[in-house]
């Protein structure tokens, strides 16, 4: 894995970077609005495909540690004041802590595979239906943050305008991507490999697979905590259904796959062909004013890039230009 | 109090009869091709549209359009899984996902676009008409779904157990090199196992149209009940989705007396975690199936 980018990858993740650094120089408001977006949902893919790309564990019920993160951060600076720069702390580390909890209590029993992808979605419906019947944080009401009034300091609440969420989510996606990419190029990264490709073989050359499947899902659910304290901040408003649901657990890690699981950059050009394709069929379906049509051209849109590249977008692109040689799994090349 | 519950229970065990029979066509796709059809419960709105089709415009009645959503639905299944299905019975698992995920969006799309978001009911005689016994009141339009799944699964197992179309597709359920081995046609095999899921989804659908109002986001709640209950019943077993079924209709049921409606679901996911954690294989499955 030594230099999984080579030189020309190298410049062009440069290019990509000065690029977003200038973008709010270039677009307007609205795509910036959809460009931090963008950002969220790479960063819960890569969240996400640390857990199943890397380590191998199917996870169906990350809307569990988005929705926590997500009520964390709004409970915390709208009712105890306490400003997000520290609500994310809990965020990550509360969203953390109840994937290692899930992950060990999953691991420990021998649920794997989809019985493992089930029990993820099990707890992730059952914090909905808790979310959706707790008067504290307003039922299927919602939780509404306070509106942005004229003494506020982005810097301080952590809440601006569409300049100012690009910024922010761009540094966390930059931060969040190098980290990540540190880990899975060092030690943790081969024992995770390891595992995915053989747990049987990695645990007879001594690899503790329970407590490294368990830092995956931890870091994992940890980052993804962090992305649903930025949705709140973001939105201002939260639903049971939309940020614990099942719709969402599956927008979430379709961007991953899409661009291609096991790689570096997948979820990011995931997220850059899945979320620009959602809004466009949003605002077809809006245009032509037909209920539904937005799904259905979201799912034929799917269907065409999973039949042409199945094993993902970035994996076939670094194939045919060379970009990156070792972006591809080794069981998808055989 | 004792009748309120007596009532609840029934009303429960009828509902879970045609939950079974979705969850059996699910765990039919599961046991022979190790496939997660998450669009299944996409599958058992089209029944309930054709259902309320078949009312509305032609004035079919259930014993009429339920045949019908099957027939359909076996020949949808049927020809999808030749044309596209197939060729990924062997793909690895997420791309399965994406593949069923994107067939549920526009499955979902057409509906709404087709029927439009809002909830569509069906009246007939039998909404209104009750059948008293022991001093007990039975919805006769409940009572008539949950008789008509139950013979629909009983057809299904006799069918699976004594001929031998049947025997084969036990046979890929067991061992798929073993049973290509002596000679079944396993693109064969698959089409029809997928034909069958779908039209016993496609008939539970066409069965409920007149108890639950038709619309096109129904589709995710189903699709979750029937993982639920084949993981409660044990995967690969057919009793244990009856039993899964029945369980879960009675346990959604109880939760909305006893909790508030909207946390029907509570108890069945307490349920399903209780489950995978400490008898993965299901409560009729093999032990270690979850392995």
């Amino acid at each position: 894995m030594k230099g999984a980018l080579n030189k020309r990858g190298a410049i062009l993740a440069g290019l990509l970077l000065a690029l977003a650094a200038a973008a709010p120089f270039l677009v307007n408001e609205f795509y910036l609005t959809v460009l931090a977006l963008i950002f969220l949902y790479a960063l819960v893919g890569i969240a996400w495909n640390l857990m199943m790309g890397y380590a191998g564990q199917l996870s169906l019920g990350h809307a569990l540690y988005f929705g926590l993160g997500a009520y964390i951060v709004a409970v915390l600076s709208e009712k105890f004041g306490i400003s997000p720069w520290f609500g994310m702390i809990p965020a990550f580390f509360i969203a953390a802590i109840c994937g290692a909890i899930i992950g060990a209590l999953g691991f420990r029993f021998g649920v794997k595979g989809v019985y493992f992808a089930l029990l993820t979605i099990a707890f992730a419906e059952f914090a909905r239906i808790l979310f959706e019947h707790w008067d504290y944080t307003g039922r299927t009401g919602g939780f509404f943050l306070t509106a942005l009034n004229e003494k506020n300091r982005p810097l301080l609440s952590l809440r601006g305008g569409a300049m100012f969420f690009y910024y922010a989510l761009l540094m966390t996606l930059a931060v969040t991507y190098f980290a990540v990419a540190w880990l899975v190029r060092g030690r943790l990264g081969y024992l995770w490999r390891a595992v995915r490709e053989d747990e049987e073989a990695a645990r007879a050359l001594g690899v503790k697979a329970f407590e490294v499947k368990l830092i995956a899902v931890a870091i994992s659910a940890g980052i993804t905590g962090v992305a649903g304290g930025w949705f709140a901040l973001m939105n201002g408003s939260l639903f049971p259904d939309s940020t614990f649901g099942m719709r969402l657990s599956i927008d979430l890690i379709i961007a991953p796959i899409i661009g291609g699981l096991g790689t570096l950059f997948g979820p990011v050009l995931g997220a850059l062909i899945v979320v620009p394709l959602n809004e466009i069929a949003k605002d077809l379906g809006q245009a032509l004013g037909v209920n539904g049509i937005n799904l259905l051209i979201y799912g034929v849109l799917l269907l065409a890039v999973v039949l042409a590249a199945p094993s993902g977008v970035w994996p076939w692109i670094a194939r045919k230009t060379g970009l990156d040689e070792n972006s591809t799994r080794e069981r998808d090349r055989t | 109090m004792f009748e309120l519950y007596v009532g609840v229970i029934a009303n429960g065990l009828m509902i879970g009869a045609v939950y079974a029979l979705i969850a059996t066509g699910l765990n039919l796709i599961f046991g022979v091709m190790r496939i997660v059809n998450f669009a299944h419960g996409e599958i058992v709105v089209i029944g309930m549209y054709a259902g309320y089709s078949c009312w509305f415009w032609l004035g079919l009645p259930l014993a009429v359009s339920a045949p019908l959503a099957m027939l359909f639905m076996f020949a949808a299944g049927y020809g999808f899984q030749r044309a596209l299905g197939n060729d990924f019975v062997d793909r690895p698992q997420h791309v399965q996902f994406v593949l069923y995920i994107s067939l549920a969006l526009i499955i979902t799309g057409l509906h709404a676009i087709i029927f439009g978001p809002d909830p569509r009911g069906i009246q007939s005689a039998a909404s209104f008409s009750v059948y008293r016994f022991a001093g007990l009141r039975f919805d006769a339009a409940r009572l008539h779904a949950a008789l008509a799944a139950v013979a629909i699964l009983c057809a299904l197992w006799l069918w699976l157990r004594y001929s031998l179309t049947g025997k084969s597709l036990k046979a890929a359920a067991q061992n798929l090199t073993g049973g290509q081995a002596i000679g079944i046609n396993i693109n064969h095999v698959f089409a029809l196992t997928m034909g069958i899921g779908a039209a016993c989804a496609g008939a539970a659908g066409a069965l409920i149209a007149p108890l639950f109002d038709t619309h096109p986001y129904l589709a995710g709640e189903f699709t979750l009940t029937a993982f639920i209950i084949v993981i409660v019943g044990g995967l690969a077993s057919l009793p244990g989705a009856l039993l899964g079924g029945l369980l879960i209709g009675v346990s959604e049921a109880l939760a909305a007396v006893l909790i508030t409606p909207s946390a029907k679901s509570l108890f069945s996911y307490g349920l399903l975690i209780a489950i995978l954690l400490l008898r993965p294989g299901g409560l009729l499955g093999q032990k270690g199936a979850g392995n």
